[in-house]
């Protein structure tokens, strides 16, 4: 058990190891030594990249990406893929807008009842991959494209269109303005408020991953399921509960998103679900799970914000840019491998 | 390899069910009559005049559009009003993926409808699927995309917007107001329709041929499936080159997000789109966005329906060959109030 626990947890004590060999062996060390890298990059190759305003367009990228990519790492590091969570945050929006638009409800009201919507989503994902075994790559599927037609279906059916706006007429808008899509001025920038949601919710999910039962059992889930059910960790519920923080990720995004923005379009949020595993993968989470980290999926996030952004501000041609992305997925695989195989080489016994 | 085996599926799937039919009848010796039904059958499908001009007919349309896109939610919209002011029942299908399309076309050739409607945005991965149509004798119109290929693919006529022409209007009409360098805005990469009307419109903006078009345009690639993130892209590259003083972009949305990355960029560069929607009317009355490219693509769902059951009771082909354009036609302050959202 302590073996596993151990290895699981994503760090190797080995005894009498110097830190910088300790600190090489970290599943996000990749990721932070390839951020540095891009920001030097793009900090001397371009004017803007390095002053407020340039901060501000990155992270406002990488906040919406970061708070997605955070849920989804958690998710992957207790072994699951969530493909729904891409069009969730089209369907969270739009349960919001339609409530708005069609009911007249007050905003925070149709903001609640789509944190239900998405709680339910997740729990349907987490309870049918943990009863039935079907593995959560298929299950989701299965919800990505019921939700694709729900989306297009529902609006289709209530307005005619296949866009709802009017978010901003809706009662209780200013509050909910502020608190999800106002923006604060430094400089020159202006930052959104979804930065400090990227941020909590970064620190809340490292919390939990290192300081808590919780993710302990998460680890384990992801790592080593069969030993983990044998020592009394509840697998299925764990999982079934990281379902739940993912759609509930989806539901904060797409509410940012929608009051951002105070329209939604049906069809918004496909592929989207590709960069949160992508980012998740570049901050060090393994496919088969029981390794990540919260923070190196942030940084993941920062990665694909800085690179998409730098590129514009480069005045490089931008159609590279997914080229780029896969160079730098493929990259941080190979790394984590090369990490994991050495880890699995040193663990004593 | 998919799309090479569709004739042969279609072939095969048509001797089913010929011979479905041909078992269920009973025995006859009489060829002649088989013979001139064979006949009556083919004539009514090259069009020469109904027997029944009462008969309601059916029309499918197949397009290149994703599900829940808005602008092809008009153009069904367009086909279902001309099919219940013709008498015609409309199947309306879409897949943006072209082999995807191409296998819809063949089931719907199977089905024998009486008239289809294609959008051809990859014209050659649907070159075989349409030919296998009018070779089965089912008229076919083709809209949207497509136009310089569809006389040679058999189509009666193509109905829709010459893209480079209007991309060259939208220049010209830029370079009256002022802008010197413009931003275009693509939002779905390698649609060779958006790259056309970028071209386009640089033609229109240097018109007097001095400049580079390098010079005077740049192109920008942005997900159109996340618009918060393409609005901060469009930002970016305003604060990043402060010389462009003009946006064009390419579907309603994408424009609704320039015009505030515009705003909170300071560049004051003009703006204007392709395509319309609520709040685009809705800009362009307060004055963020200059003028709107409307290719009416209501025309290219409506008039499709109609031409076919022209050609169906009557026999009757529009357009003599050289296509029907449904557009531009450009909405600015001026003539806002003629704009009826939903027909748009």
């Amino acid at each position: 058990m302590t073996a596993a626990t151990t290895s699981a947890r994503g760090t190797p004590v080995t005894p009498g190891r110097s830190p910088l060999l300790r600190a090489l062996a970290r599943p996000e060390l990749g990721s932070v030594i390839g951020a540095i890298a891009i920001a030097a990059f793009f900090t001397t190759q371009t004017d803007q990249f390095a002053t407020w305003a340039g901060v501000a367009n990155v992270l406002d990228v990488t906040a919406a990406l970061g708070i997605m990519a955070v849920a989804v790492a958690l998710l992957m590091i207790g072994g699951e893929f969530d493909l729904s969570a891409g069009v969730l945050t089209a369907s969270t929006g739009l349960v919001t807008a339609l409530l708005v638009d069609r009911l007249g409800v007050n905003i925070w009201e149709g903001i609640a009842w789509s944190l239900l919507f998405a709680l339910a989503v997740g729990f349907l994902n987490g309870i049918l991959v943990t009863r039935t075994r079907v593995p959560s790559f298929i299950v989701t599927l299965g919800t990505f494209f019921a939700l694709q037609g729900l989306n297009v279906g529902v609006t289709k059916q209530l307005t005619e269109t296949v866009q709802v706006g009017g978010v901003d007429e809706a009662q209780g808008y200013g509050v909910a303005q502020a608190v999800f899509a106002s923006t604060w001025t430094v400089g020159e920038g202006e930052f959104r408020v979804a930065i400090l949601w990227w941020i909590v919710v970064a620190v809340v999910a490292t919390l939990l991953l290192v300081r808590t039962k919780f993710g302990n059992w998460i680890f384990a889930s992801g790592g080593a399921p069969v030993s983990a059910r044998s020592v009394g960790v509840p697998v299925g519920r764990t999982k079934i509960l990281l379902f739940m923080a993912t759609a509930a990720a989806a539901w904060l995004v797409g509410t940012i998103s929608v009051v951002r923005l105070t329209s939604v379009q049906a069809n918004v949020g496909l592929g989207e679900e590709f960069n949160y595993i992508i980012a998740a993968v570049i901050g060090g989470c393994l496919l088969t799970g029981g390794v990540g980290s919260a923070i190196g999926a942030s940084i993941g996030a920062l990665i694909y914000g800085m690179t998409q952004q730098g590129i514009v501000f480069a005045q490089w041609d931008n159609d590279w840019f997914p080229l780029f992305l896969g160079g730098m997925l493929l990259a941080a695989v190979l790394i984590n491998t090369v990490v994991v195989r050495r880890r699995a080489e040193d663990s004593p016994g | 390899m998919t799309r090479r085996g569709w004739p042969a599926v279609v072939a095969v799937a048509t001797l089913l069910v010929t011979g479905c039919t041909a078992g269920s009848r009973p025995a006859t010796n009489d060829d002649a009559v088989l013979e001139t039904l064979s006949v009556t059958e083919s004539a009514s499908a090259t069009g020469s005049g109904d027997p029944d001009p009462d008969r309601r007919l059916r029309f499918a349309i197949v397009t290149h559009g994703s599900a829940g896109d808005p602008f092809w939610d008009v153009v069904k919209t367009g086909a279902e009003d001309a099919g219940q002011a013709n008498n015609a029942e409309i199947d309306y299908q879409s897949d943006p993926e072209p082999g995807s399309q191409a296998q819809l076309i063949a089931s719907v050739t199977s089905r024998q409808v009486d008239g289809l409607i294609v959008s051809m945005a990859d014209p050659d991965a649907l070159r075989e699927t349409i030919a296998a149509a009018v070779a089965a004798g089912i008229p076919v119109i083709t809209i949207n995309a497509g136009e310089d290929r569809s006389a040679e693919f058999g189509a009666l006529t193509h109905i829709g917007q010459s893209e480079a022409s209007a991309g060259e209007g939208a220049g010209d009409r830029l370079r009256d107001a002022g802008v010197t360098k413009l931003l275009c805005v693509i939002h779905e990469a390698g649609n060779v329709g958006q790259e056309q009307r970028c071209q386009g419109a640089a033609r229109g903006l240097g018109v007097d041929g001095s400049a580079e078009p390098g010079d005077i345009m740049r192109t920008l690639r942005v997900n159109g499936s996340n618009l918060a993130e393409t609005e901060t892209t469009i930002a970016t590259e305003l604060q990043a080159d402060p010389q462009i003083d003009g946006v064009l972009t390419l579907n309603a949305a994408v424009a609704v997000t320039a015009a505030t990355a515009i705003g909170t960029s300071g560049s004051g560069a003009a703006l204007a789109t392709f395509e319309l929607s609520d709040d685009v009317v809705q800009d362009i009355g307060e004055g963020d966005i200059l003028f709107a490219v409307d290719q009416q693509q209501y025309l290219q769902g409506y008039l499709p329906v109609v031409f076919l059951a022209l050609f169906a009771r009557s026999g009757n082909v529009v357009g003599g060959g050289e296509g029907v354009p449904t557009g531009p036609r450009y909405i600015t302050q001026e003539n806002l109030d003629s704009v009826h959202i939903g027909t748009r």
